[in-house]
């Protein structure tokens, strides 16, 4: 039996049931209170300005877009950030669910489709769901609360104030109990208050938030293989395509013969889709299509094509000329990003300089599950269905390509196998969709893992020179930091080789440490492959380099590692933009300054508390180091230390701490999970991730010359520390901000074990 | 028609032998909690049971399946509460989700031969199974508590 997707047709016509089973998991809830209705406890949440107005389509507060109520009790909540194994897909609605005083056991939460003027943006990227829609889902949970508290006074005739609503209840203070499927329509009906009418909770009432209790809403599913991810979805006379894609991008097929794929059983036809290229944001590569019945058919169709591509202007990259190149480039000045201070004069008097270079090779993201997407176009209608971080855009892209109107699309948004970055460009969504129109069925495009590798948005590769200058008494006085890596500008706009303030701002022109003078260049690097953000994006390199040269720097001035770190960090202090010589154009994660600015204080504490954990300072058997490294991303602060130990040659990593400070911590139990996937992430892309180029062309292809970290060699024992906040320390981020302290304390770890020093990275797993 | 008996049920899985077992599992028969992850054995996604032991489905042809007993995910338990599934989330195993399936697989092939199996024979055991979110703490875990009850 094929299981096919239903789309509701309720009230919430337009959200997708992710499945058809039962999606509730055990709850275990700390004590139970009363609260009142309402009583003016605005104050128990004061708002706050974060970057969410600024982006696009902005952020929807309205509870009757993302809740409704059955007559059954059933709280509907919709998610409209995507899952890839944060559970942002839980833990939004939880926030809702607690301020709204619902029961979580009788939560259903529906996937929203893309629909940014509905929903508000949806753009599950830069480690900001959190962030920016905990306030919203707070004003819209108390909204309801209040809504209901209102119906049922109104019904017995009392004033609101003394109602109380507790785990899907309203009560009188006679003992009268209604529940909230008995005050739904009512309830739905009151206006909705304003948020001064909203009596919040104060943080000592939260039921769920901050306690780490609930479980993912897909938790079920995903242990039975319910679960729906994209190529999961099954549509009646579905096809199944693969596309042979050019192997050197803005390449084209100059010739093909598909005759031979044509006559193995089960092909159905062979299209050529048109290329694309550098500069054109999403839009698929190109290449020739063998659609066929099923998977099967299409991988021997697609093995059968002749074709004889032509590579075009990037057929010449060679990533090993090319770092060489970007090395030279970083010895030399370039575009001043950041001036704090006398540079020239600091060198110029310095009794010493030191300096050294890090490198970082391109890498793929590859997600667990390839990407895949299933369209269905219909002549005046397409519908989607594909894991998307950026559904919304995805919806426009495509329609633009088909020449559509976006209201004649509908993209459903599943869950995703990973995404990393990589599934905010959906090509395979635009691919999926063209071949759609073209056979006239619905058709499933699947990536296969060597696809995956060899045609992605590659995460840039880098060369960074960092030089110190130094006082007689070993201080530093001034610090310079270039920095040479091609832009993801590129995948936008025609290329001139620099950067953006956002990836300057990612881990170099924020460098938090207390040094006189400090000067941050970009040098050129024109790009030569598609660039696409990759799990933290710029703080990679920027933090690989930074934290490895802190490393360097304390063992050539005979310095403790940790207290190198806390004299460059320097005193608890804010950052101030003007008197830290920040760029006028300073890009802080798209958050305003005030509101989340940089603190050093809270930077120590990290570092203090990672290695205070691992017991930083005690005697290690030969063979064994401990690595330290601090990095600020995504307005949170992490600190990791890890122990690595040689054995047979091989670096192991029997221990790692992770300190997070992301201000209020609205989901611990998923927090740490992302710490110990970052631990993991963070060693597989010290060890073994990097992407190559020959004659063009990526030279990886699966798991076989791309590995990644296994059960045999992962981090052991990861522990995670959680600073905690109240609700007002601004909740951050937690997505991205754990992996890129992982790489400079692994070389930091190698180094205090082994004396050996690697400068680039992946760095081998080997020593 | 080549049958094999899928989640005990014999089911048909089409006329060419050569089609790898994943692909007959996910396309053919519309069981799509068996994963590809990389279609060369590798990562483990696409594990399931053929005669009780875990295989690689995608490494598995149905003409080497045929009447066999072919167990994929949604066959380990009638309710899907195997107690591998059970620990899975009682510890909040998953993060995507994607490879679960077959690293439950794996672990239930793994404790039907070897009920408490050491840590090192757990690492081993499943160390050809990929999970690019970095769940490995959390899944040896669990294969723990399922084979010990702690
Ligand atoms: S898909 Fe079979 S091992 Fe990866
Ligand atoms: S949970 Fe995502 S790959 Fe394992």
């Amino acid at each position: 039996m094929l299981k096919y997707l239903e789309t509701t047709t309720d009230d919430t016509t337009t959200d997708v049931h992710l499945s058809k089973l039962s999606r509730r998991g055990f709850l275990g809830i700390a004590g139970a209170f009363t609260l009142a209705a309402y009583g003016g406890r605005a104050e128990a949440f004061e708002t706050y300005k974060t970057g969410a107005a600024a982006m696009p389509r902005g952020i929807v507060d309205d509870p009757l877009v993302f809740v409704s109520i059955d007559s059954d009790g059933t709280v509907t909540l919709v998610a409209h950030r995507s899952e890839m194994g944060t559970g942002i897909r839980s833990s939004i609605p939880m926030v809702i669910a607690d301020e709204m005083e619902a029961d979580w056991a009788r939560v259903t939460i529906v996937q929203a489709p893309g629909d940014e003027p509905k929903y508000g943006n949806q753009d599950t990227d830069g480690s900001r769901s959190m962030r920016h829609h905990i306030q919203a889902a707070r004003r819209m949970g108390g909204a309801v609360r209040t809504m209901l508290a209102r119906a049922a006074a109104d019904g017995w005739g009392i004033d609101p104030a003394d109602v109380t609503v507790e785990m899907h209840q309203v009560k009188a203070p006679d003992g009268r109990i209604l529940g909230f499927g008995e005050l739904a329509e009512t309830a739905m009906a009151q206006p909705v208050p304003s948020h001064e009418e909203i009596a919040y909770k104060t943080d000592a009432e939260f039921r769920y938030m901050g306690k780490g209790e609930v479980q993912i809403t897909d938790l079920r599913d995903i242990t039975t293989g319910a679960a729906v991810y994209g190529a999961d979805v099954m549509l009646e006379g579905m096809k199944t395509a693969l596309i042979a894609r050019p192997p050197v991008v803005g390449g084209k097929a100059k010739s093909f013969d598909a005759s031979k794929a044509l006559e193995v059983p089960g092909v159905v036809a062979v299209h050529e889709l048109p290329y694309g290229g550098l500069a054109q944001k999403f839009a698929p590569l190109g290449g020739i299509a063998v659609v066929a019945d099923n998977t099967w058919a299409a991988t021997k169709g697609r093995d059968a094509l002749e074709i004889e591509w032509e590579a075009g202007p990037h057929g010449d990259y060679s990533s090993t000329q090319f770092m060489e190149e970007m090395k030279a480039t970083a010895e030399k000045p370039g575009s001043v990003a950041r001036d704090k201070g006398d540079i020239e004069d600091a060198f110029a008097k310095a009794a010493r300089t030191f300096g050294q270079t890090y490198t970082q090779a391109h890498m793929a993201h590859i997600p667990m599950e390839p990407p895949a997407a299933v369209a269905h176009y219909t002549g005046d209608a397409l519908e989607i269905w594909a894991p998307v971080q950026s559904p919304y855009t995805a919806r426009l892209d495509t329609a633009k390509a088909l020449g559509l109107d976006p209201e004649q699309v509908r993209m459903n948004v599943t869950l995703l196998g990973g995404g990393f970055g990589r599934k905010s460009k959906a090509d395979y969504v635009t691919e999926a969709a063209l071949l759609s129109r073209e056979v006239g069925a619905p058709v499933r495009v699947q990536w296969t893992r060597e696809d995956d590798v060899r045609h992605s948005f590659y995460h840039t590769t880098s060369a960074e020179r960092i030089e110190v200058a130094l006082d007689d008494a070993g201080q530093v006085t001034g610090w310079r930091h270039r920095s040479v890596a091609p832009s993801i500008k590129s995948t936008f706009a025609p290329d001139d080789g620099l950067p953006m303030p956002l990836e300057q701002g990612m881990g170099m022109t924020d460098l938090p440490f207390d040094i006189a003078n400090i000067r941050c260049e970009s040098g050129k690097a024109m790009a030569h492959t598609r660039i696409g953000w990759f799990r933290s994006v710029s703080n990679v390199p920027h933090a690989w380099a930074v934290g490895s040269f802190v490393g360097e720097l304390a063992h050539e001035l005979g310095r403790d590692q940790r207290q190198m770190w806390l004299d460059l960090i320097g005193a608890p202090r804010v950052m101030d933009p003007t008197a830290d010589g920040l760029p006028e154009d300073f890009w802080n994660y798209g958050e305003p300054m005030q509101e989340f600015p940089i603190e050093t204080g809270r930077l120590a504490e990290v570092l203090n508390r990672a290695a205070d954990g691992i017991g930083y300072g005690r005697n290690l058997p030969e063979g064994e180091g401990i690595g330290l490294a601090v990095h600020r991303s995504f307005v949170s602060y992490v600190g990791c230390a890890a122990r690595v130990k040689l054995v047979d040659g091989r670096i192991t990593v029997p221990e790692m701490h992770l300190a997070i400070d992301c201000g209020f911590a609205a989901n611990p139990e998923r927090i740490e999970s992302q710490m110990q996937g970052a631990a993991v992430m963070g060693m597989t892309l010290a060890l073994h991730s990097g992407i190559t180029y020959e004659n063009g062309a990526v030279v990886q292809s699966n798991f076989y010359d791309y590995d990644v970290v296994r059960s045999d060699n992962y981090p052991r024992n990861v522990v995670t520390h959680i600073v905690e906040h109240p609700f007002s320390v601004h909740a951050t981020g937690v997505g991205e901000p754990g992996v890129p302290p992982v790489a400079p304390a692994l070389a930091n770890a190698l180094f205090a074990a082994t004396g050996t020093r690697r400068r680039s990275l992946p760095m081998g797993a080997q020593v | 028609m080549v049958k094999i008996i899928l989640n005990g049920t014999e089911t048909e899985v089409g006329d060419d032998p050569s089609m790898p077992l994943l692909w007959a599992i996910r396309d053919l028969t519309g069981a799509t909690g068996t994963k590809y992850g990389c279609g060369v054995g590798l990562c483990g996604a696409c594990t399931v049971h053929v005669d009780g032991k875990a295989e690689r489905s995608c490494q598995f042809t149905v003409g080497d399946a045929e009447g066999r007993e072919v167990t994929s995910i949604e066959g380990l338990d009638p309710s899907g509460d195997h107690r591998l599934q059970a620990a899975w989330r009682e510890l909040n195993v998953p993060q995507c989700g994607f490879c679960q399936a077959g690293q439950i697989m794996q672990a239930a092939s793994l404790l039907a031969e070897n009920p408490k199996p050491t840590d090192d024979e757990i690492l081993s055991a499943m160390s050809n199974n990929v999970c690019r979110c970095g769940c490995y703490q959390r899944i040896v875990a669990a294969v723990r508590l399922a084979s010990t009850g702690s």
